[in-house]
């Protein structure tokens, strides 16, 4: 009797609940703006704040003229909006004795930056295809040892590669620098693209080989084809890393070739004259352009290309 | 068609030897299967066929031409993988030729024989489609298309259907039949599915850690197998064990540990064994029958502990003496939990091996 009453007292209360359940589905979604989004949010936007107002201040440092600038209202909009520093910093302002502005600067960081890419990621997805489908022998010390090459401080090799390239006769040449940034970008690159084929089922390595592919025609018919994300990974990771390097360039390139990042500083550096600071600040916008434009266009594939590991052919 | 031929085969992965001086010859146009659980070296075995691993001695033969140190490509073999292993940036027809273009091979020649397996396997409208765009058992079909285009001698199937539902499987099984009488190519399949295994196979070769147990028609391994591992892996509910001492007097029998006294008359002894042998007796589930007016004399006792349904038929599960047992009935046998049955099995039909070796008797 008893599993009878209480299973007809558990519908008339039935009813209530489910009101309240629909009343619920129904109404605002809970707790919106709790202590702790509050919280959150704030953080967020004094985060975002932080790294902003440098860049505001650039921005509308780099469009006052120098009359403003003196004033030194450093947070006000410009009342006049001027261009022609934009238009100094990319041609006319002067690096030492020579005053070009950035544009021979930009073209020689875009010349070395090109190649470089190229060949180290070229270079890269073989060794790491070689070393995840080609288990040959000792490829495991191999592999350890071009990791190791990551963790050598670049000033330790910095010397020993000058007196090398010097007897080689091509010290101080586009071929150097280039040659310099394939070489420091082996071990990273190698790294990401062994971890991204040893994801791969070797079975379709297996696949490849009953079918005849060698070594090249499995990796440009069968491999290449799948590594676009990971690729476009090691593009954002080699030419953000490129682009902005000042060490090598200015040590291995040679005057003539110096790229963006060396000549920014010759211009901002500049001991002689007034210093320009809208010159400089649009200077500086206009070399650090190049690795915002890549993040911003490829931001979703770089999220994509770094979770690639999970995803299956 | 060829013949394959393997001969003193040893691999071994640094210091784990996998197969060590194994025989198997595969006759032209004979479908076999290896069977055997994870670990037993069988796709070692399949690979080393194929080409695809370093062997450290031994030698393989296809075709009568040793193909030891030949390239995969060279051997005169197609593969088909667990995991498909299609190609994924190329189309179902891409996927199909790549050897084929790869080889060089002349362009109306590939249409034709493209043409010819889209036909045997009736992928012909998936052609133009990527693989992620094809279902498990669609994909399965293109890579054993892949294989067949390669109009090669001899196939390898490494696990082919274990990455499909149970209803493709059974599907696709039947079909992979209907392939090998049309086609009458040799074929080495490679298994852990027992029902694959007996329904395809012209012979099984039984595996475990490395050794191949028993080579032999499906029916002879199911019926008398050669060990106790092959007789316990092989069918489903496993065959019954039931272990106790022989007794030679008058007739044979096994005594088990709490007296009860099995006899075996009839029984096809290889040899002459004395009394007091220590023995483990083998029945299948479905040569145990249920006895109600029983022969008094061969009745077994069996206490009921439970009953499974499974539609088709029904299984009894229950202790002779100490042993667990399992008794495979018709679906309209009724029996409760805790019941006390009698039953019977034909000695001739079941296996007897030594407890020790666990060989054949």
């Amino acid at each position: 009797m008893s599993t009878v009453v209480s299973g007809a007292d558990m519908r008339a209360a039935g009813a209530k609940p489910r009101e309240d359940a629909r009343r619920d589905a129904e109404g605002p979604k809970p707790e919106r703006l709790s202590p702790g989004r509050i919280g959150i949010y704030a953080f967020l936007v004094v985060s975002a704040l932080f790294f902003l107002i440098p860049l505001y201040i650039m921005v509308v440092t780099s469009l006052k003229t120098m009359p403003e600038i003196r004033l030194g209202h450093l947070f006000n909009l410009p009342s006049e909006v001027s261009l022609q520093p934009w238009i100094d910093a990319w041609l006319h302002a002067c690096t030492g004795r020579d005053c070009f502005g950035l544009s021979p600067g930009f073209m020689n960081s875009v010349k070395i930056t090109v190649p470089s890419v190229i060949l180290s990621i070229l270079i890269g997805s073989i060794n790491g295809y070689a070393l995840s489908f080609w288990r040959y022998k000792g490829a495991n010390l191999l592999f350890g040892i071009l990791l190791f090459g990551a963790f050598v401080p670049y000033q330790v090799v910095i010397y020993p590669l000058i007196i090398g390239f010097r007897v080689m006769g091509i010290y101080s040449t586009m071929t150097c620098i280039i040659i310099v940034h394939t070489i420091f970008g082996m071990p990273i690159l190698t790294l990401l693209y062994r971890n991204f084929y040893a994801g791969l089922p070797i079975e379709l390595f297996k696949a490849a080989r009953v079918d005849g592919a060698g070594f090249w025609k499995t990796f440009f018919y069968v491999m290449v084809p799948m590594s676009v994300p990971i690729t476009i990974v090691a593009i954002i990771i080699q030419v953000t890393g490129i682009w902005n390097d000042f060490l090598f360039g200015i040590i291995f390139s040679g005057r003539p070739n110096w790229p963006m990042t060396v000549q920014l500083n010759n211009i901002v550096n500049t001991t002689t004259g007034v210093r320009e600071y809208n010159v400089n600040m649009a200077a500086t916008i206009l070399t650090a352009a190049v690795p915002l434009v890549i993040y911003f266009v490829s931001g979703r594939w770089f999220v994509r290309g770094i979770a690639a590991g999970a995803v299956k052919g | 068609m060829a013949s394959v031929s393997i001969r003193k085969l040893g691999v071994s992965f640094g210091s784990l030897s996998v197969l060590r001086d194994l025989d198997l010859e595969v006759a032209e146009g004979e479908f076999i299967v290896l069977l055997g659980p994870s670990g037993c070296g069988k796709s070692t075995l399949l690979n080393a066929v194929a080409g695809l691993l370093d062997i450290d001695a031994g030698q393989v033969w296809i075709g009568g031409k040793n193909v030891t140190w030949e390239e995969p490509k060279d051997r005169g073999i197609g593969m088909v993988f667990q995991s498909y292993a299609l190609y994924p940036r190329m189309t179902a027809e891409g996927n199909l030729t790549f050897g084929l273009r790869v080889a060089g091979v002349a362009k109306d020649e590939i249409a034709r024989r493209v043409v010819r397996t889209a036909e045997l396997l009736q992928i012909g409208p998936l052609l133009k489609r990527r693989p992620a765009e094809l279902s498990g058992g669609q994909r399965q079909r293109v890579a054993i298309g892949r294989a067949l285009v390669r109009e090669a001698g001899v196939f390898l199937f490494d696990e082919p259907l274990s990455n499909l539902d149970a209803k493709l499987r059974t599907e696709l099984r039947v079909e992979l039949k209907k392939l090998h009488m049309t086609l009458g190519s040799t074929m080495i399949y490679v298994t852990h599915d027992q029902i694959e295994a007996l329904t395809l196979a012209d012979r099984v070769a039984v595996m475990h850690q490395g050794v191949i147990q028993q080579l032999a028609a499906p029916k002879e391994i199911y019926q008398r197998p050669v060990n106790r591992f092959v007789a316990g892996f092989v069918g489903s509910p496993a065959m019954n064990f039931i272990s106790g001492e022989l007794v030679v007097d008058s007739a044979p029998a096994l005594r088990t540990q709490d007296g009860t006294t099995i006899p075996l008359s009839g029984y096809p002894f290889a040899e002459q064994s004395a009394s007091g042998r220590q023995v483990v007796l083998g029945v299948r589930p479905e040569q145990i029958h249920f006895d109600a007016h029983a022969q008094a004399a061969a009745a077994l006792p069996l206490k009921l502990t439970l009953v499974e349904p499974m539609g088709a038929d029904s299984l009894l599960w229950g202790t002779i003496g100490e042993e667990q047992v399992s008794v495979r009935v018709g679906p309209d046998e009724t029996h409760e939990h805790g019941e006390k049955i009698k039953v019977h099995f034909q000695p001739a039909a079941a296996s007897i091996f030594d407890a020790k070796t666990g060989e054949r008797l």
